[in-house]
């Protein structure tokens, strides 16, 4: 199924939580949905007989310069019909959140609990968000574009990149 | 009679620990001699790569994605040199195409044969171990003729390779290659229908397909499981349409489908499937071409992102690379196999005795490099 139909299919079965359909600027054609329905729609994608998105091959946060929202990127394949998607998600950067996905793919898991080290955004209803590349105690998300590092960790001190 | 109950105790296994591959924790709840849990703690060998590459033009990255997965550093290479190149449209010199794909293919040698061998180690096998790093020598050899170095390549630029290989190297590729279908029958016979190591293998941490799928696992470990996907073959990058080779698969030939001796058998298979498509790259070669022709003078990948997936010895690498135009990636990220084939040892190792979570995370072939980035 191409992407276009995927993006005709969920418009019609979500309706206003399908936000647009982005072919230019990305090599893999993204549908960007509604962050507080991604769990239904990465359900409903992996569940129904036209689709059947059983593998969530990665996702990314992505923070794209210090005044912009976060997003999450989800590519999505199908093992058995072999086709893609990729969803996207946009949220705040005051107040970032988002839906768990961890109990629909486990992949979803690890991936999230990283976008959280690094990016700092909460998915709600994960089993277990905390800290999983940096250390527990670590201060600050690492790769949003206004990270500035402490200047000391544990008494040791961090050196400056660049 | 019911089975009796011991108090739970957690048990520490690493960071150092000789059968992590690394430097690993598993937070093991047990109870008497069985794992009830098993909670991987990582990031011991984080060295924030991602936010480096935010930092880095991107021909400057290379050396660091070979640092992630270092016993497969040709292939992680190779997969950022592909997504770079699609993002700006590089057409390669097919002398350059078939060379990495020989490269590609020698690494996955040289990674399974370092799979192999420890795993090997991991439940008392010592022999085979040596056995497996002999051949992987020459491998190494090759590779230092190649780029000079024997670990950490920084071989393949995007748009072509370093340099050329140098006169000779052919002869002694064809030279390896002849050795190395003798060498496999010997890992059979000393470690594939080995008793002991059968015993310790077979029908332990068992992953069904589904199981498999659900926690991302690729690679080996989710082809051992019966799931005929491997990207090579689904979605054909670089030139791989054009060689003859199988896809092995698990059959639970000494147990279940999807157990630990499947996924070290698959692997053994697979080598002899290089071996292969070395053989015929090396025929098909190109005599004629200048590897360097395509390099382009400025990196500047369109304003645009993309996802692209190759297929690594440990499974699906792939790159998702966001760029606005300029000479430096404003967000890099590596999803890296081994990130993910390590999350599902709790669900399949659940149940199992301490020495079986041992042999199962050997089984996965793990290397906390790519895992921790």
């Amino acid at each position: 199924m191409t992407e276009q139909e995927i993006y005709a299919n969920l418009s019609s079965k979500f309706g206003d939580k399908i936000f647009e359909f982005m072919e230019e600027g990305t090599l893999n054609p993204t549908i960007v949905v509604e962050a507080g329905a991604i769990a239904k729609i990465v359900l409903y994608l992996k569940d129904d007989e036209k689709f059947q998105f059983d593998s969530l091959m990665n996702l990314a946060g992505h923070d794209a310069d210090v005044e912009s929202d976060f997003s999450v990127i989800y590519h999505l394949f199908s093992t058995e019909l072999k086709h893609y998607i990729t969803l996207k998600v946009f949220t705040s950067r005051d107040e970032p959140k988002t839906a768990s996905i961890a109990n629909i793919h486990r992949t979803a898991d690890w991936h999230e609990r990283e976008a959280f080290d690094l990016y700092g955004i909460i998915f709600e209803g994960h089993p277990d968000l905390k800290r999983i590349l940096m250390e527990d105690d670590w201060e600050g998300y690492p790769l949003r574009k206004d990270y500035v590092p402490a200047e000391f960790y544990r008494g040791m001190r961090i050196e400056k990149v660049k | 009679m019911a089975r009796l109950h011991a108090e739970e105790m957690v048990l520490n296994m690493g960071p150092q620990h000789p059968s992590t591959h690394g430097v690993l924790r598993l937070k093991l709840r047990t109870d008497g001699e069985i794992v009830s849990h098993i909670e991987p703690v990582i990031g011991y060998l984080h060295r924030s790569f991602e936010k480096h590459a935010e930092n880095l033009e991107y021909q400057m990255v290379t050396p660091f994605t070979g640092r992630c997965d270092y016993l497969a550093a040709m292939g992680s290479e190779h997969g950022y040199a592909m997504a770079v190149e699609k993002m700006m449209g590089i057409e390669l010199p097919e002398r350059v195409e078939y060379l990495r794909v020989i490269f590609a293919e020698l690494q996955r040698i040289a990674s399974h044969l370092v799979a192999v061998g420890t795993f090997g180690l991991d439940v008392g096998a010592i022999t085979p171990f040596i056995y497996c790093f002999r051949e992987r020598e020459l491998i190494l050899d090759l590779f230092e003729m190649a780029s000079g170095a024997r670990l950490l390549y920084n071989y393949i630029w995007i748009g072509g390779l370093a340099h050329d290989v140098p006169p000779g190297f052919v002869e002694k590729t064809y030279e390896f290659l002849d050795a190395f279908d003798e060498r496999v029958a010997e890992y059979n016979q000393i470690l594939t229908g080995n008793k002991i190591f059968i015993e310790r293998a077979a029908d332990i941490g068992v992953m069904t397909p589904e199981v498999a799928i659900n926690y991302g696992v690729t690679g080996p470990s989710l082809r051992a499981s019966g799931v005929n996907i491997d990207i090579r073959r689904t979605e054909p990058y670089s030139i791989y349409d054009r060689f003859d080779f199988d896809i092995p698969l698990g059959q639970g030939l000494q147990g279940t489908v999807g157990d630990s001796w499947d996924r070290y058998f698959v692997r053994v298979l697979e080598m002899g499937e290089s071996a292969k498509i070395i053989r015929q790259a090396l025929d098909q070669l190109p005599v004629e071409g200048d590897v360097k022709s395509a390099i382009p003078r400025r990196i500047r990948p369109p304003k645009g992102e993309i996802y692209f997936r190759s297929e690594n010895p440990r499974g699906e690498l792939g790159y998702y690379i966001v760029s606005n135009g300029k000479n430096v990636p404003v967000r890099l990220k590596m999803r890296s196999p081994a990130f993910s084939n390590l999350s599902v040892i709790n669900e399949i190792g659940q149940g199992w005795m301490i020495s079986d979570v041992i042999a199962i995370l050997g089984s996965l072939d793990i290397v906390l490099g790519e895992i921790d980035r």
